[in-house]
């Protein structure tokens, strides 16, 4: 019964729109206090504040881009250090075959480029793009999430007729409206 | 006294006032969805288009006739196309340094320039990687640069500055084209949003990959870019370096300079800030964008002009000096020449379209004068070009031996491969304009916010 964060909408539930992000992030508080747990706000850039209501934190992502780097880092000196002392070793002049100094760059760059492709590809897998189609874009009015305006989803729960406490918590007019999300 | 210091308001103001989140979503993706192309677009276009086509004639040419078609020959073995890649390569750093660098630094006016100057690093890049690739000779061996097992059991040498390069321009061309895409997205499904024509919303709807801008979106997305700045600054620092190192780690008197690494950082970033001013300068009146794009931006990007003309122009000092102090004779030779010989002209010029020309933008009041400012970026991207022609082809020209004393004279494809690079590169900038917006519309949503709140 649980949500994955921020896509992926199975649930029914409401969607409040606010065309001010302080307004979004005072009733985003209302909400928490009143026990909301299954929420997700959408907007045209990111509100400080929301994540740490939410309780959310991107850490997973620096720790893999950090893996990504020593793996590419040690992966690119192994690849030099195989090519140049073991597969095909060349004896110039009697100068060390584990040249490190001189991989040193290479192995750089190399770390730089894992941590390029290994970071995006984990950006996408956790904001599950590409996703070209997801039952939230046919909210009435999620368009706009691109551009002004901030929306705050609020899964139904389940046994529970929240209407009437939704009503009193989020008063329509000024700004703000409220929709239903179809299953 | 009261003009100066409504001046000293109007440099402080990233965004003019008035200007509303909405109206300038609204405008950069009009630019793009709804906007008649315009005159200018198709004349620009067009004359790019034009030298496009000299580009791949010269490139067809070499192909069939090899590389001899070039003014280069033993011992001036580096003729333009390493000239011009080192320039290209230079002119890249600009988008780079103001998207990732002064990320970093949270600095404020970075927001409306950056996708300007991202999107030119892309096609500078572009045309940087051509070069090495075509001077070659026998490019279709291209791809033994890489480390692949192959039936000769050879490997690259990954101990040659040259094949640092190599590594160093790919994973840079990986760099800037993902750091640019994952700037775009959220733009991307902005267009998407607004689209009404149905090609419109297939195109951006495929490059927007389905983002949704929810709190879990902006959450990884903020720390990728985060990551990839930081990533970023010191990676284009890097190419630099190696750019430099490909000189310094030959034996070649002139080149084999400690002080290459950031000599060539610091030209790398004096002609970067210098392109970006000539295209932002001539962008902010065609596109509508002074509300966003203000006087403050010309400034600031003016003083990191002048800011990397000294710094360069430190170098250029250390350069002339060092022969003479280490006593070497070749070096002598050559710094001699460069002086007083066959090619003085061009190191006089270089001198002064690099190091005396940006000096004029100590003063503000011609710091401010657009045509001024964009001539004085248009000397200095003509002055690195020159700088590095000087770099290969002076060098080379007064070798250790004298048997090996020549001069370089470039041919017409020479001349049509640099024009046609300009083609290539103004071709791929024409068809951005056209398709993506030019300024980060979710950034300056966030700025314009932030701006309210904060009442700055």
């Amino acid at each position: 019964m649980s949500v994955r964060r921020g896509t992926g909408h199975s649930l029914r539930g409401r969607l409040a729109a606010f065309d001010d992000p302080d307004a979004m992030l005072e009733a985003l508080r209302r909400l928490r206090q009143e026990g909301f747990s299954q929420l997700e706000v959408y907007g045209p850039h990111a509100v400080e504040g929301v994540d740490e209501l939410l309780g959310r934190q991107a850490r997973a992502l620096p720790l893999i881009v950090v893996a990504a780097g020593g793996l590419g880092a040690v992966g690119g000196f192994f690849l030099q250090y195989w090519g140049m002392a073991l597969s095909y070793p060349l004896n110039i002049g009697g100068r060390p075959l584990n040249s490190w100094p001189a991989f040193a760059p290479s192995t750089f760059e190399l770390a730089a480029l894992a941590i390029l492709l290994v970071g995006f590809l984990a950006f996408c897998r956790f904001c599950r793009l590409p996703r070209l189609y997801d039952p939230i874009f046919d909210a009435p009015g999620f368009e706009r999430a691109s551009q002004d305006r901030f929306l705050i989803w609020i899964a139904e729960r389940e046994g529970r007729d929240d209407r009437e406490l939704l009503r009193q918590l989020l008063p329509e007019g000024d700004g703000v409206r409220i929709d239903e999300v179809p299953a | 006294m009261n003009a100066s210091t409504e001046t000293g308001q109007e440099l402080a103001r990233v965004v003019e006032p008035g200007v509303t989140a909405l109206a300038v979503t609204a405008h950069v993706s009009g630019l793009v969805l709804e906007r008649r192309t315009p005159l200018w677009w198709w004349v620009g276009f067009g004359l790019s288009f034009g030298l496009f086509v000299l580009f791949l004639a010269a490139v067809g040419w070499l192909f069939i006739r090899g590389v001899g078609i070039w003014g280069i020959d033993w011992p001036i073995a580096w003729g333009f196309a390493i000239g011009n890649y080192v320039w290209w390569v230079g002119m890249a750093s600009g988008g780079t340094l103001i998207s990732a660098l002064f990320f970093l630094t949270r600095s404020d006016w970075r927001s409306a320039t950056s996708r300007i100057a991202e999107t030119m690093t892309v096609f500078c890049v572009a045309c940087a990687g051509i070069m090495p690739v075509i001077h070659l000779g026998r490019w279709w061996y291209f791809y033994w640069l890489f480390p692949y097992p192959n039936t000769m059991a050879l490997w690259p040498q990954f101990r040659s500055p040259l094949h640092w390069d190599f590594v160093a321009i790919l994973v840079y061309v990986a760099g800037s084209l993902l750091f640019w895409y994952v700037g775009l997205l959220p733009d991307l499904a902005t267009l998407r949003d607004r689209a009404r024509r149905r090609w419109q919303r297939i195109f951006y709807g495929l490059l927007a990959l389905g983002w949704q801008g929810s709190s879990q979106h902006w959450r990884q997305f903020r720390m990728l870019y985060g990551l990839f700045a930081a990533l970023m600054a010191p990676l284009v620092c890097s190419i630099h370096s190696i750019v430099g190192l490909d000189f310094a780690g030959g034996l070649t008197p002139g080149w084999h300079e400690t002080q290459f690494p950031p000599y060539f950082v610091f030209g790398a970033a004096l002609s970067g800030f210098a392109v970006v001013l000539m295209l932002v300068i001539p962008l902010r009146r065609a596109l509508e964008l002074t509300g966003v794009i203000t006087l403050r931006h010309l400034d600031v990007l003016a003083r990191l002009m002048l800011t990397a003309s000294l710094l360069l122009s430190y170098c250029y000092l250390i350069e002339a000096f060092m022969p003479f102090y280490r006593g070497e004779e070749r070096e002598i030779t050559v710094m001699t020449s460069l002086l007083t010989g066959y090619y003085a002209p061009w190191y006089w010029a270089k001198i002064v379209l690099n190091g005396l020309v940006p000096q004029l933008l100590w003063v503000r009041p011609l710091r401010l004068n657009r045509p001024l400012l964009f001539l004085v970026a248009l000397c200095v991207v003509i002055g690195m070009w020159i700088e590095r022609y000087v770099i290969v082809v002076g060098s080379l020209h007064r070798n250790h031996s004298e048997s090996s004393w020549f001069v370089f004279v470039p041919t017409v494809w020479d001349w049509a491969t640099l024009a046609g690079s300009v083609g290539l590169f103004l071709t791929g900038f024409f068809l951005a304009l056209r398709f993506i917006p030019m300024v980060s519309m979710f950034e300056l949503r966030d700025l314009l916010h932030k701006k309210q709140a904060g009442g700055g």
